[in-house]
Formats: structure tokens, C-alpha cells, sequence
């Protein structure tokens, strides 16, 4: 089967409705609305445009369920297109859709929410701890997270228009395999650092204040451990710093 | 509060950032606290709630259908108000982190009633999607796209407008010293901070040791300077 042509301005369409993948995203299709969505300019191209039957037939196909992370959704994205245009029956077509919206989902919250996110976050707070005015430590993440987050769509589409339905092999890359792993070291070390640090500039205050605080958060992170599951940190910091209030108010 | 429709439409850009568009993460409050900090006339008390908030953050990770609070319109409440209320006073960061806080656990669950109304609008389409409608598709995508950035600018609008009152009042009247308040918040941020990195690293093999490796050089770096 030939491979299909698609212009830049096609892709550069594709990639940029890609960035609004999850703009209708909900708990019925998940991410399917947004597949259609992003599939619609390269579509266009098959016989009969926009009016033809095979287009119509695409578009509702590609806008039914799907779920996977929202940056590696574009090794789907670029996958379908490449069937859709080389006119790949359609019962292939959903089975593929089946098998890949698992690892897509799994992989991608591995490396991105559980990886690369708090990476960059906990990279900037070293800048701030190290004393980094304002516009330093928004850039620091800004341009750290998403250098990681565009190339990763870019590869994507990439790989996935590539490989067409034989994308899978695609995902055990030693970026994706071995990624998280490596991020995750990394980003614990990055921990490591910026929690002193951090505390010290917010503190700004004695070396024995310091030493306090840090030494109260270790006895409280290791109960934080224990009850995991069970509380939500940002709800006990609500509930905590709301007493804390309460007492500096009344008092 | 001159400042209320600004900062709600800042909310609303920031807000849509944090799922539908463009995912670049200018929504984590690192980020939207400073600016709004920034956009009020103190870039740097809005960062410093943005620190707090973001160490507390990194424990939430946004998987997919999971409930999450909404980081981006609260950090964005959070970081104004500490950055308007008066220098001197001893509990502005404090209460910069509180009124965030409280935002984004509302802000949380109007990101489920947003999910359940994107469901409501593409169930009416149903026929229509079924036929392919290439309109449907992108009018759909559209409606999400509007409604997360209305649900957030609303969000920023009524937080604001209900909590800078309530955290003047309390600034007034806070009694704590600065250094003991900032001591406090610290304290459970970075216990908050500390075990989201145990609970998300720890499967890595020999991430304790790297985090060990990380806090020596932190404090080899507190020394030096």
C-alpha cells in the first residue's frame, strides 16, 4: 500500500488542534471527541473531501471513546491518519483503537504526571532556593517542562504516522521503557535539593528555625507515609493551615 | 476590586491551561501565582505562595479521570491576594496559601461538573456524531473549550471576590509573627512535598539514595552561601 502524502500545513493544523486534544473531554468518551477533532484536517484529504461518504464514515469512527494520556495521543493521531488515508478496513481500524488506548494511557502517566511534571517543578524550586529572581524560576519550568512536553507530541505524530497500525514496537523505545525510571531518580534527587532549599528562602530566617521546620516536616512526611491512601495532603494543609487561622484570628 | 475582572479573565487563561487547552502548564501554581502576583504589583509574594503551593502540588498527579483539585484559577486567587494585602502584615503568604487552597478544592469539583456537561452536550449530538458531522465534532470541541474557560474566569471571579475581603479582615487581626507563620505553612508543604516524593519516586530502584544524595547537596548549599 502507498504511502500517503499529507502537506506541512496539514501536520502543522493536526499538531496544533493536538494542544486542545482534551478541550471536550468527559467521562462518557473520554478522549474520542478529540481524536475526530484533531484527525478532521488530514480527513479532509481522503476521496470526496469533506461531503464524501468515506469522510463522514472516518469522522465517526475516530469521535467514539478512546482514552489515553493527552501528549502520547498523538502517537494515535498520527497512527489513524495513516490508516484512514490508506483506506484500512474499518474493523482494523477498531480494534487498533481498543489495543492502543491502554498502554498510551499508562505509559504517558508514568513518564509525564509521575515523571517529567514534577521534575521540572521540583528543578525550579532548586532555582528559587537558590535565590532565582521571579521571571528566572517561571522560565526555568516553563522551558524545561516544555521542551519535554512538545518533543514528546512531536514524536508522537512522528512515530505514529511512520508505522501506521504497526506502531506497537514503537512504545517499547528506551525513552518510554526505561524513561520513567531514570525521571524518577532524577526527580527524587531534584527532591532532595529543593526542600531545604526552598524552606530556607521562604523562612528567611535563622539556621535554627530552619532546622526545626525541616526536622517537623520529616516526622510529619513519615506519618503522611503511613496513612497514604487515606489522606489527601492538600486537604489536611487546607484543614491545618485553616486552624492555624483560625487560632492566629481569635486568639 | 478594581482589579476583579482582569484577574478573572487571567483565571479563565490560566484555568483552560490545566486540561483542555494548551497543556503547557502554566497553570501549576508556580507559575499562575507569580503572575498573578506580578499583575497586582508583587511578582515575588506571589511566588512565594506559588513555592508553598506548588511543594503541596506535586502530590496530586492529574491522571485522567481521577478527582483533582484545580491548581491553576486558585493559584491564581492565592498569589493576588497575598501580593494586594498589605506588606507589613505578618499573615499574607499564609493566607495567600489558605484562599488558594480552598480554591482548588472547589475548583476540583467544578472541573467533575464541567466532565458531566461535555458528556450532556455530546449525548444531545449523539445522531450527529454517529453520522459523522464534521460541525458536531469541532463544535463540540469548541463548547468544551468555552465552558472550561467560563467555569474558570467564574471560579477566579467569585473566589476573589468572596475570599480578599474575608483575608483582609483576618490580616488585620492575625496575631502570629511572620517568621512563626511562614514556619507553619512550611512545615506541612514541605511534609506534603516530602512524602508525594516518597509515594511517586520510591518504585525507582535506588531513589532513596538519590534523595539522600539531593538533601546533601541542598544543605551543602545552604552552608556555602
Amino acid at each position: 500500500m502507498d504511502t500517503p502524502s499529507v502537506p506541512a500545513w496539514t501536520w502543522i493544523a493536526v499538531f496544533t488542534r493536538m494542544l486542545a486534544i482534551q478541550g471536550s473531554w468527559n467521562y462518557e468518551s473520554l478522549l474520542g471527541n478529540g481524536i475526530g477533532f484533531c484527525l478532521e484536517p488530514a480527513l479532509r484529504r481522503l476521496p470526496g473531501g469533506v461531503h464524501g461518504a468515506a469522510f463522514k464514515q472516518a469522522m465517526a469512527r475516530e469521535s467514539t471513546y478512546f482514552n489515553a494520556h493527552p501528549y502520547l495521543a498523538a502517537v494515535a493521531v498520527g497512527a489513524l491518519a495513516r490508516a484512514e488515508l490508506s483506506g484500512v478496513p474499518a474493523e482494523r481500524i477498531e480494534r487498533f483503537r481498543t489495543a492502543l488506548a491502554g498502554p498510551l494511557g499508562s505509559v504517558g502517566d508514568r513518564l509525564v504526571w509521575a515523571g517529567w511534571l514534577p521534575f521540572s517543578s521540583l528543578v525550579a524550586l532548586v532555582a528559587f532556593g537558590l535565590g532565582a529572581r521571579p521571571v528566572m524560576v517561571v522560565s526555568t519550568f516553563l522551558v524545561l517542562y516544555n521542551a519535554g512536553h512538545l518533543a514528546l507530541r512531536a514524536w508522537g505524530l512522528r512515530v505514529g504516522w511512520k508505522h501506521g497500525l504497526a506502531v506497537a514496537p514503537s512504545l517499547g523505545t528506551p525513552l518510554l521503557r526505561r524513561g520513567p525510571a531514570h525521571v524518577a531518580r532524577a526527580a527524587s534527587m531534584a527532591a532532595g535539593a529543593a526542600l531545604p532549599l526552598a524552606a530556607a528562602r521562604v523562612l528567611d530566617a535563622a539556621p535554627s528555625t530552619l532546622a526545626l521546620v525541616l526536622a517537623g516536616a520529616a516526622l510529619l512526611s513519615v506519618l503522611l507515609i503511613r496513612v497514604h491512601g487515606r489522606v489527601e495532603g492538600y486537604k489536611l494543609a487546607l484543614v491545618l493551615i485553616a486552624l492555624f487561622a483560625l487560632i492566629s484570628v481569635v486568639r | 476590586m478594581r482589579e476583579l475582572l482582569p484577574l478573572s479573565l487571567l483565571g479563565g487563561v490560566i484555568g483552560l491551561d490545566v486540561v483542555c487547552f494548551p497543556q503547557m502548564m502554566y497553570s501549576r501554581p508556580l507559575v499562575a501565582a507569580t503572575v498573578a502576583g506580578a499583575f497586582v504589583g508583587d511578582a515575588t509574594r506571589g511566588m512565594l505562595v506559588g513555592v508553598v503551593l506548588e511543594l503541596i502540588a506535586i502530590a496530586t498527579l492529574p491522571f485522567g479521570a481521577s478527582r483533582y483539585p484545580e491548581w491553576g484559577s486558585a493559584a491564581v486567587v492565592g498569589g493576588a491576594i497575598a501580593a494586594t494585602l498589605p506588606m507589613e502584615r505578618a499573615g499574607t503568604v499564609t493566607l495567600g496559601v489558605l484562599t488558594a487552597l480552598a480554591t482548588a478544592w472547589v475548583g476540583g469539583l467544578t472541573l467533575v461538573r464541567l466532565r458531566h456537561w461535555n458528556a450532556w452536550l455530546a449525548r444531545r449530538r449523539r445522531s450527529a456524531l454517529d453520522a459523522g458531522a464534521r460541525g458536531t465534532v469541532i463544535g463540540l470541541q469548541l463548547a468544551g473549550l468555552t465552558s472550561d474557560f467560563v467555569r474558570a474566569a467564574l471560579l477566579t471571579a467569585f473566589a476573589y471576590a468572596l475570599l480578599f475581603p474575608l483575608a483582609t479582615r483576618a490580616s488585620a487581626a492575625w496575631t502570629f509573627s511572620g517568621p512563626v507563620s511562614r514556619s507553619v505553612v512550611m512545615c506541612l508543604a514541605t511534609a506534603v512535598a516530602a512524602s508525594a516524593a516518597w509515594t511517586i519516586f520510591h518504585s525507582a530502584r535506588g531513589s532513596r539514595w538519590y534523595f539522600a544524595g539531593g538533601v546533601l547537596v541542598g544543605l551543602l548549599l545552604l552552608f556555602a552561601r
